[in-house]
């Protein structure tokens, strides 16, 4: 088993990795996907932790995120499915409604 | 003599009470439910109020013949250390003789108006107005103290520009009440101040405390922009400036001619019987007041022989019907006034409760002939008039009966009372009386040759309106007919409750009305003989006047044009009243504009409030479009902001730390 900074450098990589994706990508549905990489990221670094400390409540914590991360693909997604309905696009710079 | 005792009633009385508030439920009913229920059956309301009205002052009047004195307080609205006001009733002769007038003139005026007014679309406007106007004129009338004298005072004037704007549709109309209000405000200003003067110096707004303090400021000096002044001039003055509005002395006259655009029947009732002697009502009820000072009474007597004479010029010249009789109003109202100011304060009321007769009759009766040509462009033209005589009988007999009376031909109630102020004036303790008397006995003649201008040319010679009605013209309906009567009675026997004692009267109004207004001031040794001279020569200057009238424009048609065109300026100094309104246009309304454009809307307005608020607007949308340039709507920009401001508070929170 590596040692834990492995782990944390893993955790910081996939979320630098879904924190630029989540920044620079124009599809919705790929920034959807980067949101679950920097929680993936999270997942690790709770899972790592609470391995070597012997602590149980990062795994639980672990689940709750599994949990809230599948509600928001779920409500993420059926909301980008409305959105490409009614504009017929799923591209983040063609969506200028909001512009001042 | 021996004066009279009289007994004063403090309880509350319902009948007393009645006598104004009657009107006042009548109009109030009239008024909400007028347009929808009522229609043109709103008259019923008003006039059985007013008919009850007389009915309880004619009571009330004969108890207060018998000597009773009703004074009582029915409610205190504000009592706080010193001041009182509330709603009180006093009932003395003078308020009697007054209110019965008031009530009585009101309701033949009523009456006259169900026809004058039938088919107007504001008839039950019409109707709840004026009997709102009859409710306020006699709360002035009746009142106990200045606070609900003002109420009165105030309230006749909103109704009165009511009744000018009644037919608010026509420009001149509604213009015409404009100037009423503003110009009576001017005075009513005054008048506000004289009431907080009283009550800075007497300490007290009722008339029964006023009278026993007065002594007290006989010999007080105010000190005012350097100059001492005497402060009963003062107060006495600045209410006297509210009688000027109110009863359209010079300087405030103007609105009165202009406020013959509101109907006949209101300007027979407010701009001639009651509203406008509202200001000789309240000089009489003050006469204390105003005799503390010498020179208010020079002021007085002055400014009602210069109206007199000032209106009794520009009467002839005008063509107008209810102008001229406007302008005799004015002369009539300067006779109260000089009467008022040589301190025959009796011969004052005694004028104005005539007048009310004879003037309110003479509207009626130009009334009755505007009622006849009222499809001509300005049926009040009296050169489109002519001949009347024929075809309306009642109109021109009773028209007749007025114009002898107001002449001050013998027997009719305006000699009595003309003769009186007249003979007052000749023998009064003032040294202006003489003076008085003189522009008195002038305006005489020039009073019977106005009057007697109009019924020479509307109702002898040939009718010159064919045009303008259907078939031949015809008398006025009896609703309108009958009043012209009972108005025409009391243009004849009103005088004779004052006929005097060296024509073998006894002179029951002087008797009267002493208790509260005291004896005339007049010389002690009186000569009959001069007295019977007085009276021959004014009854000379009537028949004069009337002489002339006849001359001009009947037997001598010619003469007509004579004065106009060989007197040409003063012919249009005249015909341009004075040039009064071109005046004031000039030197108050202009300047005022002016100020009101330029300075207060083109500096104060534009400049510094819409500055501030256009500013901040201004400050805000600058803002806003600076910081549009990040709004772009694409939600990564949106996520890099978040990301900053993470690192940012990130940052700062390390920092602190």
């Amino acid at each position: 088993m590596p040692a834990l900074e492995y782990y944390i450098i893993l955790s910081i990589i996939l979320f630098l990795i879904g924190l630029f994706g989540f920044l620079s990508r124009r599809n919705l549905i790929v920034i959807l996907i980067s949101i679950e990489i920097m929680l993936n990221g999270l997942i690790v670094l709770f899972a790592a932790i609470s391995h070597f400390t012997k602590d149980i409540s990062g795994y639980i914590i672990v689940f709750f995120i599994i949990a809230m991360a599948a509600a928001e693909a779920a409500i993420g997604l059926s909301l980008v499915v409305l959105i490409y309905k009614r504009l017929r696009t799923v591209y983040s710079d063609e969506i200028t409604n909001f512009k001042g | 003599m021996v004066e009279k005792h009289f007994e004063i009633v403090t309880n509350f009385n319902i009948y007393v009470f009645l006598i104004p508030f009657l009107p006042l439920v009548a109009s109030i009913i009239t008024l909400l439910f007028g347009k929808r229920y009522f229609r043109n059956k709103s008259q019923t309301l008003p006039i059985l109020a007013l008919f009850f009205s007389f009915l309880l002052s004619v009571k009330i009047l004969i108890e207060v013949i018998h000597g009773k004195i009703y004074h009582f307080d029915v409610y205190t609205w504000i009592f706080a250390y010193g001041l009182k006001v509330g709603l009180g009733f006093l009932v003395d002769p003078l308020s009697a003789a007054m209110m019965t007038m008031v009530t009585c003139v009101a309701f033949l005026i009523h009456v006259y108006s169900v026809g004058y007014m039938e088919g107007d679309p504001g008839y039950y406007r019409f109707f709840s107005y004026i009997s709102l106007f009859v409710f306020f004129m006699l709360m002035l009338v009746l009142s106990n103290n200045l606070a609900q004298l003002y109420l009165g005072w105030e309230g006749v004037g909103l109704c009165s520009y009511f009744l000018i704007g009644f037919w608010y549709q026509k420009k001149s109309a509604s213009d015409a009440g404009k100037k009423a209000f503003i110009v009576n405000r001017v005075g009513d200003f005054g008048f506000a101040l004289g009431i907080f003067m009283t009550f800075y110096f007497l300490g007290t707004l009722y008339y029964n405390e006023i009278y026993p303090k007065l002594p007290e400021i006989a010999n007080k000096y105010i000190g005012v922009l350097g100059y001492e002044v005497h402060v009963p001039f003062l107060i006495a003055f600045l209410l006297f400036c509210g009688a000027m509005g109110k009863s359209a002395q010079f300087p405030l006259h103007v609105w009165l001619p202009d406020a013959m655009e509101g109907p006949t029947p209101v300007s027979a009732l407010i701009h001639a019987a009651t509203m406008v002697t509202a200001g000789v009502f309240m000089v009489c009820r003050l006469h204390p007041l105003f005799e503390l000072s010498d020179a208010m009474m020079f002021i007085v007597a002055m400014v009602g022989a210069f109206t007199c004479f000032m209106a009794a010029t520009v009467a002839p010249t005008q063509f107008d019907i209810k102008r001229v009789i406007a302008y005799s109003t004015l002369s009539q109202l300067g006779y109260m006034f000089m009467a008022c100011g040589v301190g025959a304060f009796i011969a004052g009321m005694f004028h104005l409760l005539t007048h009310a007769y004879f003037k309110a009759l003479l509207f009626l009766g130009a009334g009755s002939v505007i009622h006849l040509l009222h499809h001509a462009p300005d049926p009040n033209d009296i050169r489109i008039m002519g001949g009347l005589k024929k075809y309306m009988p009642i109109t021109f007999w009773t028209f007749l009966i007025a114009s002898l009376s107001i002449s001050g031909i013998p027997g009719f109630a305006g000699f009595f009372s003309k003769d009186e102020i007249l003979a007052q004036a000749f023998f009064s303790k003032y040294p202006w009386g003489k003076f008085i008397w003189f522009i008195g006995w002038i305006v005489a003649s020039m009073t019977a040759f106005y009057t007697f201008r109009i019924i020479f040319r509307a109702f002898y010679g040939e009718f010159k309106g064919w045009e303008y009605v259907h078939g031949k013209p015809h008398e006025s309906p009896r609703v309108m007919i009958i009043p012209l009567i009972f108005l025409a009675i009391g243009s004849i026997f009103a005088g004779w409750i004052g006929v005097p004692k060296i024509l073998g009267g006894s002179n029951h109004i002087e008797e009267f009305l002493a208790p509260v207004l005291g004896h005339p001031r007049i010389i002690h040794e009186v000569s009959h003989s001069t007295e019977y001279l007085l009276m021959l020569l004014s009854v000379g200057a009537g028949l004069f006047g009337i002489f002339l009238a006849w001359l001009v424009y009947i037997k001598k048609p010619s003469l007509e044009t004579f004065f106009s065109k060989n007197f040409k300026p003063i012919y249009t100094f005249l015909f341009r009243k004075w040039y009064f309104d071109e005046l004031y246009l000039y030197t108050i309304v202009r300047p005022t504009l002016w100020v009101s454009r330029k300075i207060i809307r083109g500096i104060a307005d534009n400049t510094i409030i819409e500055g501030i608020v256009n500013g901040s607007a201004r400050v805000v949308n600058i803002t806003g479009t600076g910081l549009r340039i990040l709004h772009t709507g694409i939600i990564n920009h949106y996520t890099t902001f978040i990301l900053i401001g993470i690192l940012v508070y990130l940052l700062v929170y390390l920092y602190l730390k």
